[in-house]
């Protein structure tokens, strides 16, 4: 396996997972606003902080309204977060490798591009947005699940699986640590009834409410919730899970020992964390940034280990 | 989609009664064959007379008791299929980047007899053997030169012969290990080489689709004709490359260098390297080192490459040896194939042979080499270097067709019949202030072939690109891509251009 096409099926795979959690957060925030009490709710800045964009967006727009942000978000090029563009750089992406990819996985993919090229106005707009979104959500879930019937289980697919893997883990570290800051004013008590519904759209924005439902048993807490989105095993989209599928695949690649310790540094990190109670927002803040870090150090290593040199690597 | 187009042709399947060639109840009013007018041209299909060849009678037939909704819906579920199977080739725009375009298609097969083709690919052959022993002189002792065959001045003058090749040599003293001919015929039905393409010719991957489009649309065609297959090209092909591996013992790693995803032919870069089962790299994933052998960078670390099939011109191959600013070669590529290490192909500087002015000369060449005639005649050319045939040049500009010697595309030609006075007096007094540079031909008519034109079947000018491989054997394509004019009239095939392409059909007289 060229270095270059496994560097190629890694980003193609995390930019159409980017994509997709774009929409996932949109779509969320899109569900608590409407359910939140005036005044309580967080309006659209988290979403421009989720991606960590606050200095780009405030160069491009002077007010953090629903359109600007959305219009940031869903369809601005020179956004690199935006589904967008996440579409248009996986498309580059496969378009490169399309003798390796099935030919129905670009067909997927050139169509979701040219698709949310040509919606970004119903996707910004309140009533187009939801049909909008599920489509992208469904897109690239189509896209992951192609992909995954039809490609051999070779080297190539694992920097595929691994490139969604680590982007999925990235992007659940970043909703978490946004969307876990307390809504709601402590001594107002006639907020009480909408508690749960700021972390059951957590669970929802990672489709993790039913399945939350299913292995916890509880009612929807913080203290369950974090648990549940960075300790799981079962889940798809914890921490810990993602973490773990990217050590499985690993596990086919030669000289893959520096990446292996840092999986294992960060399932550590993670698991030990029992005391989620005593974190307060400030620390859990630092105890997800530094997973944040685990993440980045581990796609280096990776990429020093099997992608091109740096000054001649495929544009990210 | 697939499941439309899957539908679309299964409900043209049953429609065959009506149009089972040989069928009784012909009715050539409803595509407008009674209209066609094969007088102008050489036609490929019908005959002056308005009959058909003998070995088109078949085809011709099944298109007469078509009508022309069944023409059509057999073209869009030719259409379909390109889409579907993702046939196409990239046009570049400063606005829209690169987009794939659809390959353009025609579904009437053109069709040539099998004793024809006989003499043909015996004329391909003969002509790159001469070619290619050419190439090796130049690099070497230049007897031909030195024979006073070629002028050395046109050899100073060379934009493509590379000095850094001398003395080098090449597995089987190939240089053009694939070259794709340009083939067309005159009114009389004489069949010419119009150029040789030396250097990365282009094509052979719509050659092998349009095959497998034809079966898809056609397929009882196909029941009464066998064409002589197309599909064995990608292993002859990997064949051919194998052979040229300094590593001949063990299994070679063949690869296709392709300069990337913006270069028109990527689709078929693409195309071949999958057929062939060959990894397609880009110049960065290339790295000669210390040993002047060539590696590439995989997951698994650095892995020794034995033979390339480059499609990136010779000036972009090595910043090292020549352009240092490309960014899309291998530093030290030209060192490492010196020293034995790796075959490139074609041969860098084999495009010596492909520019105009040594076309005039291939001919010659031919006898030279070989002691024969050749078979396939060259278009009737006159060297302006030569000073009787120069003033016949420039008494006759307003018949002639004049081109420089190193431009191609159709670039700083001067088509006399449609020029106006000041052009031709301005072109005159280039040939008078540079005459090795130019060459000039009478203007040819193209043959033409039937051509779904708007529902209806009209002539269209064509030509032909056979592919023919050199290495310890060689091997000509049964056929090769047709690309034909879609403008009436026209005679300009290129697919950017407007032009469109055929299956080419070799089949027993």
């Amino acid at each position: 396996m060229l270095s270059r096409v496994a560097e190629t099926l890694y980003w193609m795979a995390r930019y159409v997972e980017r994509a997709e959690n774009v929409a996932r957060i949109i779509n969320v925030n899109t569900h608590l606003l409407l359910d939140l009490p005036r005044g309580v709710a967080p309006g659209w800045e988290p979403l421009i902080a989720i991606i960590g964009a606050q200095g780009p967006f405030q160069e491009r727009y002077t007010e953090c309204s629903e359109r600007a942000v959305l219009l940031y978000l869903v369809g601005d090029a020179d956004n690199p977060g935006s589904i967008l563009s996440c579409l248009h750089r996986a498309r580059e992406n496969c378009r490169t490798i399309r003798d390796i990819v099935p030919r129905e996985g670009w067909e997927l993919i050139n169509e979701l591009y040219l698709f949310a090229k040509d919606s970004v106005e119903e996707g910004v707009s309140k009533r187009g947005r939801h049909a909008f979104l599920k489509r992208i959500l469904l897109g690239s879930q189509t896209i992951a699940g192609m992909l995954a019937g039809a490609m051999n289980r070779d080297k190539g697919y694992h920097f595929l699986f691994m490139g969604r893997m680590l982007e999925r883990a990235d992007m659940s570290t970043r909703i978490i640590d946004v969307r876990s800051e307390n809504l709601l004013p402590q001594e107002a008590g006639d907020t009480h009834p909408f508690d749960n519904i700021q972390w059951m759209s957590v669970l929802k924005s990672m489709t993790a409410y039913q399945m939350y439902r299913r292995s916890m048993q509880v009612r929807v807490r913080r203290v369950e919730v974090l648990r549940f989105l960075l300790q799981s095993e079962q889940f798809p989209r914890a921490f810990r899970y993602c973490i773990g599928s990217v050590e499985e695949s690993l596990a086919a690649l030669p000289r893959n020992e520096p990446a292996l310790r840092i999986i294992g540094r960060l399932k550590r990190t993670v698991m030990g964390a029992d005391q989620f109670e005593a974190l307060d927002q400030a620390a859990l803040h630092a105890f997800l940034d530094g997973l944040q870090l685990g993440l980045i150090e581990l796609h280096e290593t990776l990429a020093n280990a099997y992608f091109l040199p740096r000054e001649e690597a495929v544009a990210a | 989609m697939a499941d439309h187009s899957q539908m679309q042709l299964q409900s043209l399947a049953p429609a065959a009664p009506g149009s089972v060639p040989g069928s009784e109840c012909l009715d050539p009013l409803r595509l407008g064959l009674e209209h066609y007018d094969a007088r102008n041209s050489w036609d490929e299909l019908i005959a002056p007379s308005g009959e058909p060849h003998p070995h088109a009678q078949d085809l011709v037939r099944a298109l007469a008791a078509m009508d022309t909704a069944e023409l059509a819906a057999r073209q869009t579920a030719a259409e379909l299929a390109i889409k579907e199977m993702g046939v196409t080739f990239t046009v570049y725009s400063e606005k829209d980047g690169a987009i794939d375009r659809a390959w353009p298609f025609d579904i009437i097969p053109r069709i040539i007899a099998r004793s024809e083709w006989e003499r043909i690919e015996a004329g391909l052959k003969q002509r790159v053997r001469a070619l290619n022993r050419f190439i090796d002189d130049l690099y070497h002792d230049q007897t031909i030169v030195a024979d006073g065959v070629f002028p050395a001045e046109l050899l100073a003058d060379s934009a493509n012969f590379r000095p850094q090749c001398r003395w080098v040599d090449p597995p089987f003293g190939i240089w053009a290990h694939i070259c794709g001919s340009d083939l067309v015929r005159d009114a009389d039905g004489t069949v010419y080489v119009l150029e040789d393409n030396l250097r990365v010719p282009s094509g052979v991957s719509y050659m092998l689709e349009n095959r497998l489009v034809t079966k898809r649309v056609f397929p009882e065609l196909f029941e009464n004709y066998a064409p002589l297959p197309v599909d064995d090209y990608p292993s002859q092909l990997f064949d051919t490359l194998a052979a040229l591996s300094p590593r001949p013992a063990e299994y070679p790693e063949v690869v296709v260098l392709t300069p990337g995803i913006y270069n028109s032919a990527y689709f078929e870069h693409a195309y071949l390297a999958q057929q062939m089962g060959c990894e397609l790299v880009e110049g960065r994933d290339l790295v000669v080192c210390e040993d002047d052998c060539v590696y590439m960078r995989t997951v698994d670390g650095l892995q020794r490459v034995d033979v390339i099939y480059r499609r990136i011109d010779d000036l972009f191959l090595d910043p090292e040896a020549f352009r240092p600013d490309s960014a899309l070669g291998v530093n030290g590529l030209l060192r490492a194939w010196k020293a034995g290490n790796v075959a490139l192909a074609n041969a860098p500087g084999a495009g010596v042979a492909d520019d105009k002015v040594v076309y005039a000369f291939v001919p010659d060449i031919i006898k030279y080499y070989l002691g024969e005639e050749a078979i396939i005649p060259n278009v009737p050319t006159f060297r302006c270097l030569y000073a009787e045939e120069r003033e016949h040049v420039l008494a006759n500009l307003d018949s002639l067709v004049v081109k420089p010697a190193n431009e191609s595309g159709g670039y700083g030609m001067l088509m006399g019949p449609q020029a106006s006075p000041a052009e031709r007096e301005r072109f005159a007094e280039l040939i008078r202030r540079n005459p090795r540079n130019y060459i000039a031909q009478p203007v040819l008519n193209l043959s033409t072939v039937p051509t779904v034109v708007e529902g209806r079947v009209e002539p269209r000018h064509l030509d032909l690109r056979p592919f023919i491989l050199s290495a310890d054997h060689m091997h000509v394509t049964m056929g090769g891509l047709t690309r034909v004019a879609m403008r009436k009239g026209s005679l300009v095939v290129n697919s950017s251009q407007g032009g469109g392409s055929k299956d080419t059909w070799i089949v027993a007289d």
